[in-house]
Formats: C-alpha cells, structure tokens, sequence
C-alpha cells in the first residue's frame, strides 16, 4: 500500500486561494514547534508576534510602514519570477538606490526647493537599482553565467561598498565618528503623517507600482514575453523573443523598484546613509516570499507584503521581548517558504492511496 | 622567507578545507541533476550544531558527527522536496538557507564569546609527517584536511572508475534512459542529496570548531554560495575541486595579508565575492568555458517516473 500523486486537470479559485492559507498555517504551525523547541510557549510567541503586528494602531502603522518596501520589492521579483529568472539580489540593489538618492541629495539637496529634488531622488534610487539589477540579467543572457549566484555576489559586493562609502569617504562631518553619512537637507526629507512612519508619497507609491506591474506582467506584450521566457524557453526562442533586451528590461524594473524601495528607506526613515542592515530590515530576501506567497502576481502581493510585514514587525517585538536574535525573522521565512512551495504540490496534484503498486512499463 | 610561504600555505589549506568539502558535497548532488541552493544554510547549521555538541561534550569529533546528521537532516528536506514533490528547487534551496542561517543565530545566540575550551586539534601522520616541507605542511594538519582530501579522491574514483558514479552521471543527464536501465533514480538522488548535505555540515564543522574555536551569527559569510560558483568552476570534476577550494582558501588568506597595507577592510572583504564573478566572467568569455558551465543537461528539472 503506498501513496500516489495524480495531476490535477485543472485548478480551482478556492483551491489557488486554500493551498497557500493551508500551507502558511502548516508553516506557522512548524513555527510554533521551533519556539516549543527553544522552550517557549509556541501559542504565546505566534500570539505575540500578531498581536503587536496586527493589534494596535502602533503596530499596524508599523506594518504598513514596513509593508510598503515590500510590495515595491515583491512586485518586481514577481515579474522576474515569471521569467524564471532568479533574482536573489533585490537587497542590493536596494542599497544601491539609496547610495544613489544620497548622493543626489547631498550633493544637490541644498540648493534645490522640496518639489524638485524629492523626485530627482527617487528618480536617482530607481536609476541606481536598476543599473546594479541588469549586470546579472546582461551576465546571464551574454555569457550564461547563473544569475543566482552573480545576485548574491553582487548583494555582498554592494554590502562592503556601502560600509566602506560610511565609514570612508561619505563619513558625515556632522555624525561624530559614527558610521553615517551626513543628514539629507530637510527639504529633501519626507512628510510623514504626525505619529507614524509613513509617507504619503510611498503609501501612493507602492500600490501604484504593484497596479502597473500587474498590468505590465498580464495585459502587455512585454509581460507576454516575459511568461513565455518562464514557462518554456524553447518556445520563447521559436517565437523570436530577443532574450537580451527582455531580460535587461525586467531586471531594470525589478532592481528599479528595489531601488525606489532604497530611496523609500532613505528618505522617510533614516535620513542618512548607514549600515546595509540598519537601512535594510532584509527586504530584499523576505520580498522573495512575499512574491511567492502572493502567486507571481503584483495585487496579491499587496497583501502577502502586509502579511509578512507583519511578521517584520511581530519578530522584531518578540526579540526584544523574549531576547531572540534578529535572525529569527529569517527562521519564519525559510520555514514559511518550504511550506508554500509544498503545497503547490498538493495544488497541482491529487495524493490517493493505492493498494497494490500497480506495475509501470 | 620559507616561514612566510610555508605558514601561507597552511593558512591557505585551514581556509580552503571547508570549501572542498561543500564543493564536493554540492558536485555530488549536481551530479543526480540536483540543484541544492542551501549550502550556506546547511554550513550554517553544521557549524553552530558542531560547536554546541563540542561544547557540551567537550569532544570535537562528536560534533563533527552531529554536524554531519544536521547536514543530513536538513539535505532530505530539499530531498523531499524537490526529489519527492518535484517542487522548484531554486526556492527550496533558498528556503533551506533562509531555515539554517536564522535557526543557527536562534540556536548559537547563547554561545556567542564563549569559546571552546578543545578544539579539533592537528593530528601528526606517523612517517610522513617528517618529509620535509611537505611532511609538516600537509601531514600535521586537522584530521577535516585529511577527510576532505580522502573525499576528494574517493568522488574522484567514484565518478570515473565504478558503475555507481556512471549510474549518477547518467541521471544528472538523462533519469529515463537510466531508468530504463534499471537505475533507481529516485533512492540515488535521495542519497547524492543527503550526502551532500553530510558535506555541508561537515564543512560548517570545520569553521566552528577547527579553523576557530568560536562561534559567532553570519561566520560562513558566503563561503555556502562560494560552494555553488566553486562546484560550477569545478565543471562538476573533483580535481578541479580541489584547485578551485584552495585557490579561494588563497584568497580569504590575501585578504588579511593585505589589510596592514591599509586598503580599507570593506574593500578587501569584496574579494573573494568579486573573484567568483570574475572566474564566471572569464569562464563566460571562453567560448569552450562557457559550453562546459552547462553539464549536467537534467540540472534542476524535477523527474517523474514514466512521465513522456
């Protein structure tokens, strides 16, 4: 008697909704095993963790805070996901839009009004990411060299380069030996509504690029394109997609995102230039999931980022609270990402008992 | 000068050993057409179990054995996932890594500037050991150099000399001819990715409780995904293996020899990261380089028996 997979004909609404929500419960659940593991109380953790994420009006506004990068991300991992193209190095190019913003805003900060050099900036952030993004996109398509591995280079390059920019040659006068770069002009900062963190302008931001990436991915030829690379590339060559353009365009919005997420950062939270993982809680990596979670497709990663904010926002709590690590976070994902993919198994195949093995061939 | 070239030399080995040993973990499970993109997660977890087990044992060579379990552990849940429900192997070996790096920190934090009070200390080979320059150099070594050297070798032999290693090969490039053949494609890629796994945390082994005797959160730095351009440098042989490992075990020791030069530390620690984008680089550029990078022909398709 043995287990047999069969495939389903064909998939259903509720079943595209169940599998995941079944999944991230079996995930949370594998979670919860890991605190009974380290001794605490597995229901009070996982409680604790939503409840400062999701049960407060401080908590939520956090969320959302943290939510917002992570949809600008996610939705730009989702359209390279489409093309199987394994982008693992958002987190730098995020840290590149913000070395870029930086540099427009102290550089040019001073001398212009709010209105000009706020979009100059974000301009500058997607610039920044979407240049660091289309090396491993041209390094694939040229030379065939794998991308998962020339992000992750690249995601460690660009880590050094920004501690060595903060500690070396941006060093702010004005920071007294500490590694930051100077404060950006007030004008160059962003409005925030009075007791949050967030910024009107990444509230707009961030749905609006998770609406036009939707539309980019499954109403343009370009997305056309890009599901064709994903889903047989074969096919794609048959049909003429010119791999090299395609490809340097969608790593040119993914990290321009990832960029705009930087500048995001930069701007509304931190002011200045710091360490990679001061101006970064990880977005880069936790955005894989959020585009996973969310099936590819940029509407439903509005709502896995907000989930997984939440997440940000509740480990964060429960470090502090129960004196865990802030690589905890990264025990969520990874658990709740082997989850996710286990169960598309389940919703693409059938599972049915069998009596006898039946003979093959 | 001998000195500087010799204590170099034994510099280069302690750092290049963990990275032959995932490198050949990796080749292995790249052989069965397995991608395991969790090296790093699975060193991760090998070296913090390794310290823990030596730590409260007190024994190196107990941790060294539950590191490789870990290893093991862990490489059959990318095995089931990937072998068992075909799922992508991309984002499971992602996972993996996302799992190890944030379970070894949870699992470590209490160990953090504790160090070990033994270490896996350096075994001297009767004989041998008193050749000259070699006999110190390469027979006075910890026994993970001598491991990951018999490793080396036997993967060698394996692959090229007996059926099991032409039977792996055989999988990684085409699992229904194999099959048809009679090869169980599935118990071998369970066991290439276990064994690989083994490797891993053996490798992660050998950071906490050989190269130091400390454990400190984020101490494989990369070297896990080192693991994987080294297996691709390696065009999937083990000789070349060894030459990729202890040319990058080179270079982690460069980085420090240039540091009183008073290059900024940030810059240096690029290296070896900007070093395994110019050996791809230079792979990508030779047209013969650039058509060897892709073997095995199955690398990362999920198989199901029978399917046309």
């Amino acid at each position: 008697m043995r287990f047999e997979s069969v495939p389903r004909a064909g998939t259903s609404r509720v079943l595209e909704i169940l599998a995941p929500a079944l999944s991230l419960l079996a995930g949370l659940a594998a979670v919860g095993l890991v605190f009974l593991l380290k001794g605490l109380n597995p229901l009070f953790a996982l409680g604790e963790i939503f409840r400062s994420s999701f049960g407060s009006v401080f908590g939520l506004t956090e969320t959302v805070t943290k939510a917002l990068p992570l949809i600008l991300v996610g939705s730009g991992l989702a359209l390279t996901f489409q093309a199987k193209f394994w982008n693992i190095g958002a987190e730098s190019q995020l840290l590149l839009g913000a070395v870029f913003s930086t540099w427009v805003g102290l550089t040019w900060g001073p001398s212009l009004p709010g209105p000009v050099i706020v979009p100059l900036m974000f301009l500058a952030g997607f610039l920044g990411g979407a240049l660091w993004g289309m090396i491993p996109a041209a390094l694939k398509i040229r030379l065939g060299i794998n991308e998962v591995i020339s992000t992750l280079m690249l995601n460690y390059i660009a880590a050094e380069l920004v501690k060595f920019l903060v500690v070396g040659p941006w060093k702010g006068a004005s920071k007294h030996g500490y590694p930051y770069t100077d404060d950006l002009p007030a004008q160059a900062i962003l409005w925030l509504f009075p007791g949050t963190r967030i910024s009107p302008i990444l509230l707009v931001l961030a749905p609006a690029a998770a609406a036009t990436l939707t539309f980019l991915i499954f109403r343009t030829r370009f997305g056309y394109e890009v599901r064709v690379i994903g889903e047989n590339r074969e096919a794609a060559r048959y049909a003429g997609i010119d791999f090299f353009r395609t490809s340097l365009l969608f790593m040119a919005v993914s990290g321009g995102l990832a960029g705009l997420a930087g500048t995001g950062e930069l701007t509304a939270i931190h002011h200045h230039l710091s360490y990679p993982d001061t101006l970064s809680a990880g977005y880069g990596f936790t955005a894989i999931i959020v585009a996973w979670l969310g099936r590819l497709n940029p509407l439903l990663v509005m709502v896995s980022g907000v989930f997984l904010a939440g997440i940000i926002v509740g480990g964060d709590a429960i470090q502090m609270s129960l004196g865990l690590p802030a690589v905890t976070v990264q025990v969520f994902n990874g658990i709740i990402l082997i989850f996710l993919i286990m169960g598309e198994f389940f919703l693409r195949n059938r599972i049915r008992w069998v009596r006898r093995t039946p003979r093959h061939g | 000068m001998a000195d500087i070239v010799f204590s170099i030399l034994v510099r280069t080995i302690a750092a290049g050993t963990p990275l032959l040993l995932g490198t050949l973990g990796e080749l292995i499970t790249e052989r069965a057409g397995i991608l395991n993109l969790g090296v790093e997660g699975m060193m991760a977890m090998g070296a913090v179990t390794a310290f823990i087990v030596t730590f409260g044992t007190g024994n190196p060579w107990l941790g060294m054995l539950a590191a490789a379990l870990m290893g093991a552990l862990m490489a059959s849940i990318h095995a089931f996932v990937s072998v068992g429900l075909r799922a992508n192997q991309t984002v499971s070996g992602l996972a993996l890594t996302m799992m190890g790096i944030g379970l070894s920190g949870l699992w470590g934090k209490p160990f953090i500037g504790k160090p070990l009070a033994v270490k896996m200390e350096p075994l001297a080979v009767p004989l041998l050991e008193k050749v000259p320059f070699l006999g110190p150099l390469l027979f006075r070594r910890d026994p993970y150099f001598y491991m990951s050297v018999v490793f080396g070798l036997a993967v060698w032999f394996v692959m090229k000399h007996t059926s099991l290693g032409i039977n792996l090969r055989s999988i990684g490039e085409n699992p229904r001819a194999a099959e048809s053949q009679g090869v169980k494609v599935r118990l071998y890629k369970y066991l290439a990715v276990i064994v690989g796994g083994m490797a891993a945390g053996v490798a992660g082994a050998q950071l906490s409780t050989a190269y130091s005797k400390s454990w400190i959160e984020g101490m494989v730095a990369g070297r896990g995904w080192i693991v994987i351009a080294l297996t691709i440098f390696s065009l999937w042989e083990a000789p070349r293996a060894f030459l990729g490992a202890y040319l990058f075990g080179g270079i982690f020791v460069l980085q420090y020899m240039l540091q009183p030069l008073g290059i900024s530390p940030n810059l240096l620690a690029m290296l070896p990261y900007g070093t395994t984008l110019m050996i791809l680089l230079g792979y990508g550029f030779s047209s013969g380089g650039r058509r060897r990078m892709h073997a095995p022909a199955m690398l990362g398709e999920p198989y199901k028996r029978g399917e046309v």
